[in-house]
Parts: structure tokens; C-alpha cells; sequence
């Protein structure tokens, strides 16, 4: 029934974020616990389901020197179970894996020796290296943690590890949110790398998979590397190929360690819960996890760029086309200019790329301009990129793109277009209320990243006082020749000497 | 005093315990679960119409939002071969194409600046039209929806537009090996030339005319071929007499022509499509499977589960975990509602273990007979499915959709229950019955894309590999030719 409530709030045509505030209010608690771990919960007992979304303050930005991809392959072992689900015998296979560890390290320096490497060496370490780690494996349990909540009812069990955070999420039944908090907690509080090494091979597939055999993967991790040259963004988050090959699970501990602090977590959970009966909860078993010190904030600042950069990809692949800008991050107060201006050029068929690169140029099949390329935590890019119709070049797509961003420059937007853009604005952010995970994804992402839920609805107001002119002025600002890194496909011919191949035609 | 004691002891006692159990959780296993709260979703209404459309209406008022689709029978199955996407953009340009009033970009403007939307789609077995607006929009959005669905234009302008788009697709088609994969292992499953596995062509393109979009408007969009379903905030009571007012005057129309589709499945072996520009094969595993009114339907669930779904499935723990092969592996016997579905398992593994991953797959199935699926995975996969199944379930939109499905399927209503018995009373013994029956290791087509000058061992090392040429046929008119592979 409280919903009744929200309704009406919502209704009003004038959809004012701070009575959208009053109704979640009711609904929305925080805890900040001594360790400095932050939870939040939002009750919305719609069906005996809860959602929740874990989210840590680290990512691929934080990878150290020489070990890209450690965030990500971290956030595979954090499905690898703890000191007590996963093992048959925790105490020997504790001894198991540091003995594994202690091999690898005399492996690895082995291997990677400049001067005076021997193979004979490498080859008797690496046998060492594998009896070690069969010897580990014989107290595995494999995928414990996975199925204890696959089997408790579990949906959508998941994580992501981006350039800014990382977050683990998925949904329960409403009457084991005990169970979640324990499994949840234990996961940060006792993680164990078991299997790190065959982990690791996985996580190389999956770079294999998005990034080496897909032609877009290619384009986006040398764009990124030609876009970003002091500030770690310039590192793609699944990581470079020699690093994944070598770091160990002694780095991702320590990386663990380093950044898994509680007070840079945050734990939202919305759904069939009482704040009342569910933070108790959490507490108790969140609160186990020792404090530690904030790592040191990454200062790094990206140099201002002064001249154009590009990346030409002779690909097999159809061409493509993709520019980038450099921008501040979030907490600038332009960002949601940026946002007027993503959803004004790029979003359904009113938009203006679609409708000049599309519909009257008939040059592309799709073109959009977006921020937050490769994160937003810190100044990023503001990217546009179009997918040229056959026959048509990534030049002709450029030329289109920058015929739209001369007009944003030159002319005011009209009062229509900026009306529409905050009105569907408004309509997004009603439309993403009614779902539990989607709630507490943007819950904990709003807490994190202002200290404060409520920003989440404050960006309506924010994109409201959007005008005219600061569309125009952030365009002079941004879009400008010395500041951009452009990135394209150009189709090569197949190999000359390819021979045909022979076969059933299908 | 003693009294007082006694009960400060106990008291204290109590406070030990409690601080005990909290200190002392340190097994999931002692956590209690409380059962879990009853829960019967608002079904919907379901009003029938005397011209045979049907209507489900489900209110859910926690925010001022009312979205509707209406699906309506014929789909790509159904369309001539020699005009292959004609579905697809038909799906597209019956609503850029705008109404008898209006061009689809007044539309467009009109429904942006409301926040709101209207958009049809083409599928395989249907065609979809939808809408979705704020409550305080719904009269103008649902009339520009109806306007939509009796008045389309299908304007020439639009037409040329979504052949612009589709021919893109077709010249994108063979970039990346996932799309080659599904593609190609659709082809080996059910036959290369039947509806289910067609893909446009330049040709079959050129070849499709405003007229053919107005014939299949004018044959298929009957209210006997139609499932309205609307949800959000409103009133049933006077969403129904709306309705009614709008759709009871529309007259029936002639049964649809039901199209009989042949399945031709490839013969079992080694199928290879060449790709120089990878390191990982995509690598797909293909079989008929079967359909959910198959009496084995259940136990092919809680097989799959065990099999291949999931983080504790033995695929996943076998070929991802232990041997470190692939990111993505898992699969299962498919089922679709009203025709066999495919009996598909799926790998991506560097170029390196191509052989190695396959020879893995295979022993996986060979397994089945001497380590069928034991009472201990059976167990495990059943609590998976019955313990997330309030998922199905948890919000009036999906339980909207599972009866719109049943309906247009012609399944009973009650389906998700019934699936839920069936799962329930799946025994050990009636999945095992499962493995001689759908299981036969050397029977499938195996799929290979990828860069055979990196694979460990040639191909056929496995048997003879026939090699499957996906280049894309050039335009009829060499004029206007877009490049092509």
C-alpha cells in the first residue's frame, strides 16, 4: 500500500526529485559499520525476493605495473570458494598452495630472465610447478561456493570487474537472506586461491573471446591505448596477454588486501526485507571483516592532449569507425551536460545522428555518441562511433559525425529537443524503479560514488537546469581537433595466395 | 534476591547463547532457512473476444506506467524462400513507415517527446507490436498503437532504409565467429534450406516490394491471429470496455496457411569454416532435441541442469574448471514449444585445444553411459530449479508473459505449475532413462570456426572434415554492389 504513496508523487507531471527522495526515504536505510563497510537496504516486498549488489571500490584502474587484468582474475577467484567451502581439508591444502606459490615464484623469475635463463631449469621447475599444483587439487571441491547458491535458488549469479569497480550480484528467495549474508561475507572474509593457474587460462579465453577474435575488440583496446597514455585507462581490464601469463596468486591476494577494504564496499540489497530484520543481519556477519587502511587514491592525471591521434586497423573485418574526446569525470559540474548531449545525439530514431549519418546521408546503419568510454571515475572519454552502410568509408562517417558536432557547436539546440531530452530522462529513471536488481545496482553505485543515494534522483534535477548555451559551450570545449584520437576498421583484402578452400556448400 | 539471580542468570545465559551463535556460524550449513513466504502472483485476466482475440490484463500499480504488446501469428517460418527477410523488415517498416495519417517520423516526434514508445518487430514464429508510456499519455500513445496496427503506410522511403540496414547485416555477417558459429550449426541441425535456418541474401532482399509487406499485413493481422497483453497502472474494468470498443468491431479473418516445414539434419561429422583472423575456435555441437509436450520434458530439464547448466554442471566443472579449456562451455537438449528444438553444446577454446576440447565434449557424452547422472546431482539440480522457480514468477509482467506464451502455443495455462510437478517428481531413475534415449555420442554434426594452421592436430585427425563455404553471394545488380567477402 506505501506504494500508493509513491504513485502519486511520481504522477505529477512535474516529477520533483525531492518528493521522489521523501517516498524512498521511508523505504531506504544506510549503515555505515565500524569497519567502515557501508549497506544499504530498500524494502520493496512486491514478491518474497530479494536482489543485492556488491560493490567495490577498485578495479582494472588499480591493476599494479606489470599486472594488468589482477582486479578481473581476482573476481574470478572470488567464486572459488573459502577456507571452508571448496576443500576437503583446509589445513593441508593451506600448505599445498603456499607450496605452489613458492615454486611458481622461482618459475617465473626463472622464465623470465633476461640474462642467463636455463631452459633446463625452467623445464624442472615448471614439472615442479604442476606436481605441486595436483597436489593442491586433490582437496578441491570444484564450484562448492557456485552451487551452494545455484542450489539455495540463486538467479542470476554474476560480477563484473570494470575500469572503476568491481561488483558481484545476483537474486535470492526472500528466506535466505541469512544464508546470502553469510556467503557473501565469507567470501571477502576468508577468499582462498585455489586453482588460480587454471583460472587464469580461463580468464585468457575470455580475452581470446571478447578481445583477440572479435574485430570491434581489437579496435576498442588500441583506441583506448592511443586515447590514454600517462593514466592507467590506458590498460584494457581483462589485461595484457604477457601479464595474464605470469602474475600470480600471490599478486591477487595482495591486491585483495590492498583494495578490498569494507570502507571501500558498499552492499545494497532491495526487496522482500525489513530493515529492521535483514541489517541485524548483516551486520553481524559483514561486521566480522577487519578494517584496514584506504589505499592511496591513483593521482595520475591524463596530460592534455595536443594533437589528433589515430589507429587504422587493417582488419578482415567490415570497416568501423570510432572517435574519442577526452572529458572531466562525474563529479564535474558539466556531467550532465555530457548526458544531455549523449541522449540528444545518439538515443532512437528522433536523435541526431540517426537521423542525418542514417536517414538523409544514408551513409551508416547505426551512429551514437556516449560518455564513459573506458570508465567515469576519472576524466574519460566521450566517444562517437558509426557503422558504415556496405560501401561506405569510416572518412565519409567522420565527415558526419563532425557536420553534427558543428552544429551543436553553432547552434542553439532547439526548446523542443531539450525538452524531450528531459522528459525521457525523467521516464528512465521511473522505468528502472520496478526492478530489484536494477535498484540495487544503482543504489550502491549512487552511494558509492556521491556518499549518498539520493544523488541517484538528484541527476534529474541536475539534467533539468541543463540550457542551450551550456550545450553549445561544453561542444566548444570538448570536440575539438587537437583533443580527439580517432580509431577505424579499413577492410583488407584477403590474402592473395589464400587457396580457395574445397569443400560442401552449405 | 535468589529469584532475582536466578533470572539474572538466566537472563545472561541467554545473552551467552545468543552471542554464541552469532560468533559460532561459521558452517552454511547451520544457518536455518525459514520456509519461504506463500506467494500467489495476480494472475491476469483473460477476455476473449467473439472475433476469437484474445486479451490478458494485468494491473500492477506501483508505478504510474502501462506497457502492452500484441502478438500476432505468422512469422519469418512463413515466408517465401525466394524472398527470405521479408519478415524482418516487414517488422521494421511497419512502423517506420509510418500510418495513413502520419509519416513514422511525425511519430517518432509525437512518442519521444511523450518519453513514450510504439515499435513492432518480426519473428520467427510471429510478428510483435508494443507500446509503453506513463499512464497520463496512454490515450494518445494506445491510439497512435491501434493507428499502428489497422493503418500502416509501409512508405517507400522507409522500405529502402531497412534494406540499407538488413544489407549491412548481410555484409557483417561473417566477422565474428560466434555469429558464424550459431548460424552454420543452425544450418547443420535442422537442414541448410529450410525456414528455421534461412538467412537474407542480397538477392532474396532486392526481391521483396512494398506489396509483399502489405499482403502479409492484409493476410495475417486478423483478431483471431491476435494475444493482446497489457500491464501497468490502470483499470481493468475500463481498460476492458476501451478494448472491447476498439477491437470487438474488427472482423474475423481466414485461418492462416500453417506451413509445413521438413527438418533435413546434416549428416553426423566434422564440419570446418575457415578463419584467419582468430585465436579461439568457436565450436558447436549440434542435434535435433525435442519439444516441451514430449512427456520426457522434465527430466530433460533436470538433466540439462546437471549436465550442462550452470556453475555446477559437469561441463562447466570438467572442461572449464579442471582443465582450464574455455570461458564459455555449456549446453543441453533444447526444446521449443512447437517444434523440436536443437540438442546443442557449446565451446570456445584457443586455436591450441581446438581438438583436445572437442575429443573433451565427446568423452563428456560418452561418459553418460557407465557415470549416468547420479541421485546427488539429480538432487542438486532439481533444488536449483525449484528453489529459484519464484523467479518465474516474481513481477506481473513475467507472469503476463508466461501466459501469453501458453496462449499463442496453445499450451494450458496452468503450465508453470504443471512444470513444477513434473520437475518435482523427476526421479534418478527417470533422467538416467534420458541418456540412452537422447544420447548418442557419435551422432552429431560438430561445427569448427576458427584458424586451423594454430590447432594442435589437423582436424581430421578426428574424421573426415567437410569444409562448409560461407561466402556471401554478391548482389543480383553488380552496379550497386557492397563489398562482399
Amino acid at each position: 500500500m506505501k506504494h500508493r504513496f509513491l504513485v502519486l508523487l511520481l504522477f505529477l507531471s512535474t516529477f520533483c526529485a525531492a518528493q521522489d527522495i521523501a517516498s524512498f526515504e521511508k523505504r531506504i536505510t544506510v549503515k555505515h559499520l565500524p569497519n567502515g563497510l557501508t549497506l544499504l537496504v530498500c524494502e520493496r516486498p512486491e514478491a518474497p525476493v530479494f536482489s543485492f549488489f556488491t560493490l567495490v571500490d577498485a578495479g582494472s584502474a588499480q591493476d599494479p605495473k606489470g599486472k594488468t587484468g589482477l582486479a578481473h582474475m581476482f573476481e574470478h577467484m572470488a567464486f572459488k570458494g573459502t577456507d571452508k567451502i571448496g576443500t576437503t581439508n583446509y589445513a593441508a591444502e593451506k600448505l599445498a598452495l603456499e607450496k605452489v606459490e613458492m615454486i611458481y615464484a622461482q618459475y617465473d623469475y626463472e622464465r623470465h630472465k633476461l640474462v642467463g635463463r636455463d631452459m633446463n631449469k625452467v623445464l624442472a621447475l615448471e614439472k615442479e610447478f604442476k606436481a605441486a599444483v595436483a597436489e593442491a587439487n586433490q582437496y578441491v571441491i570444484h564450484n562448492q561456493f557456485g552451487e551452494i547458491i545455484e542450489r539455495e535458488g540463486g538467479e542470476g549469479l554474476n560480477a563484473f570487474t570494470a575500469e572503476d569497480e568491481t561488483a558481484y550480484h545476483y537474486s535470492m528467495p526472500a528466506n535466505r537472506i541469512e544464508l546470502w549474508a553469510y556467503l557473501e561475507s565469507e567470501r571477502f572474509l576468508h577468499p582462498v586461491m585455489r586453482e588460480f593457474y587454471k583460472e587464469r587460462d580461463v580468464v585468457i579465453e575470455e580475452r581470446r573471446m571478447r578481445v583477440d577474435s572479435q574485430p570491434t575488440g581489437r579496435l576498442v583496446e588500441q583506441f583506448q591505448s592511443a586515447a590514454f597514455q600517462a593514466h592507467p585507462y590506458h590498460n584494457p581490464t581483462v589485461g595484457w596477454m604477457s601479464d595474464l601469463n605470469s602474475f600470480s596468486a600471490t599478486d591477487a591476494s595482495r591486491f585483495f588486501n590492498t583494495y578490498y577494504i569494507p570502507a571501500d564496499m558498499t552492499i545494497a540489497v532491495v526487496g522482500d526485507v525489513k530493515a529492521s530484520v535483514a541489517l541485524p543481519i548483516m551486520e553481524k556477519y559483514f561486521g566480522r571483516i577487519p578494517g584496514r587502511p584506504k589505499p592511496e587514491e591513483l593521482d595520475t592525471v591524463e596530460p592534455t592532449q595536443n594533437s589528433e591521434r589515430h589507429v587504422a586497423l587493417q582488419d578482415r573485418a567490415q570497416p568501423f569507425y570510432l572517435e574519442g574526446y577526452h572529458r572531466p569525470n562525474y563529479q564535474d559540474p558539466d556531467d550532465p551536460v555530457y548526458d544531455a548531449i549523449t541522449d540528444l545525439m545518439s538515443d532512437g530514431r528522433t536523435s541526431r545522428l540517426y537521423r542525418s549519418l542514417v536517414r538523409d546521408k544514408k551513409i551508416a546503419a547505426f551512429a551514437a555518441g556516449f560518455s564513459g568510454l573506458p570508465g567515469t571515475k576519472y576524466p574519460h572519454l566521450f566517444a562517437f562511433y558509426a557503422v558504415p552502410l556496405p560501401g561506405h568509408t569510416p572518412q565519409e562517417m567522420r565527415e558526419g559525425i563532425h557536420a553534427e558536432i558543428e552544429r551543436l557547436k553553432t547552434q542553439d539546440v532547439t526548446d523542443d529537443e531539450l525538452k524531450m531530452v528531459k522528459t525521457r530522462y525523467k521516464a528512465a529513471l521511473l522505468r528502472g524503479l520496478d526492478d530489484n536488481a536494477g535498484l540495487a545496482s544503482q543504489l550502491a553505485t549512487a552511494q558509492a560514488r556521491y556518499g549518498d543515494w539520493r544523488e541517484l534522483f538528484r541527476e534529474v534535477e541536475r539534467i533539468d537546469r541543463v540550457t542551450k548555451t551550456d550545450i553549445r559551450r561544453v561542444a566548444n570545449k570538448t570536440f575539438d581537433q587537437e583533443n580527439r584520437t580517432i580509431a577505424i576498421i579499413e577492410t583488407a583484402p584477403p590474402p592473395a595466395a589464400a587457396p580457395q578452400q574445397q569443400g560442401e556448400t552449405h | 534476591m535468589r529469584r532475582h539471580s536466578l533470572l539474572a542468570t538466566f537472563l545472561f545465559a541467554l545473552l551467552a547463547f545468543t552471542t554464541l551463535a552469532a560468533q559460532t556460524v561459521t558452517d552454511w550449513k547451520q544457518i536455518k532457512i525459514p520456509p519461504l513466504p506463500s506467494f500467489n502472483p495476480v494472475e491476469p485476466r483473460r477476455i476473449q473476444l467473439p472475433n476469437g482475440m484474445v486479451i490478458f490484463l494485468q494491473e500492477d500499480h506501483e508505478l504510474p506506467l502501462i506497457d502492452g504488446i500484441m502478438r500476432i501469428r505468422g512469422g519469418s517460418r512463413d515466408e517465401p524462400a525466394p524472398k527470405t527477410g521479408l519478415v524482418d523488415i516487414y517488422g521494421e517498416v511497419w512502423r517506420t513507415g509510418g500510418t495513413a495519417k502520419r509519416t513514422g517520423d511525425q511519430l517518432d516526434d509525437f512518442l519521444e517527446a511523450r518519453a513514450a514508445k510504439v515499435e513492432t518487430n518480426g519473428a520467427l514464429d510471429s510478428t510483435l507490436i508494443a507500446f509503453s508510456c506513463l499512464k497520463g499519455d496512454f490515450d494518445d500513445v494506445f491510439n497512435i498503437f491501434v493507428e499502428v496496427l489497422s493503418q500502416p503506410a509501409f512508405r517507400d522511403d522507409k522500405l529502402a532504409l531497412a534494406k540499407y540496414q538488413i544489407n549491412t547485416g548481410i555484409s557483417r555477417r561473417n566477422d565474428d565467429i560466434d555469429e558464424i558459429a550459431s548460424r552454420e550449426s543452425l544450418k547443420l541441425a535442422y537442414g541448410a534450406d529450410n525456414p528455421y535456418t534461412r538467412v537474407p541474401e542480397y538477392a532474396t532482399v532486392a526481391a521483396i516490394t512494398r506489396e509483399d509487406l502489405v499482403n502479409w499485413h492484409n493476410t495475417y493481422v486478423y483478431p483471431n491471429n491476435m494475444i493482446l497483453g497489457i500491464v501497468g497502472d490502470f483499470d481493468s474494468a475500463a481498460m476492458e470496455a476501451r478494448l472491447r470498443q476498439v477491437f470487438e468491431p474488427l472482423p474475423k479473418g481466414p485461418a492462416i496457411p500453417k506451413t509445413e516445414i521438413e527438418l533435413h539434419p546434416a549428416k553426423p561429422g566434422i564440419y570446418f569454416v575457415p578463419k584467419e583472423d582468430v585465436n579461439q575456435s568457436a565450436v558447436r555441437m549440434v542435434a535435433l532435441g525435442t519439444t516441451r509436450r514430449n512427456p520426457d520434458y522434465y527430466s530433460i530439464e533436470v538433466f540439462n541442469e546437471a549436465f550442462g547448466g550452470g556453475f555446477s554442471s559437469r561441463l562447466f566443472n570438467d572442461l572449464r574448471s579442471k582443465m582450464g579449456l574455455a570461458y564459455s562451455v555449456g549446453g543441453g537438449i533444447g526444446t521449443s514449444f512447437d517444434h523440436p528444438g536443437v540438442f546443442r553444446l557449446v565451446i570456445g577454446t584457443k586455436s591450441q585445444t581446438t581438438i583436445e576440447s572437442i575429443q573433451a565434449l565427446r568423452q563428456e557424452l560418452v561418459d553418460l553411459k557407465t557415470r549416468p547422472i547420479d541421485a546427488v546431482e539429480v538432487k542438486r539440480a532439481k533444488d536449483s530449479i525449484l528453489n529459484s522457480f519464484i523467479f518465474n514468477f516474481d513481477t506481473p509482467d513475467k507472469v503476463l508473459r508466461e501466459r501469453m506464451a501458453y496462449e499463442f502455443y496453445g499450451y494450458p495455462l496452468d503450465f508453470l505449475e504443471r512444470y513444477r510437478t513434473g520437475i518435482e517428481k523427476s526421479s534418478t531413475q527417470d533422467v538416467d532413462s534420458i541418456i540412452p534415449k537422447y544420447i548418442h555420442p557419435d551422432q552429431f554434426a560438430v561445427l569448427v570456426v576458427g584458424n586451423s594452421k594454430d590447432f594442435e592436430k589437423p582436424l581430421s585427425s578426428l574424421g573426415p572434415v567437410s569444409t562448409i563455404d560461407i561466402a556471401i553471394p554478391p548482389p543480383p545488380n553488380q552496379a550497386a554492389a557492397p563489398p562482399s567477402q
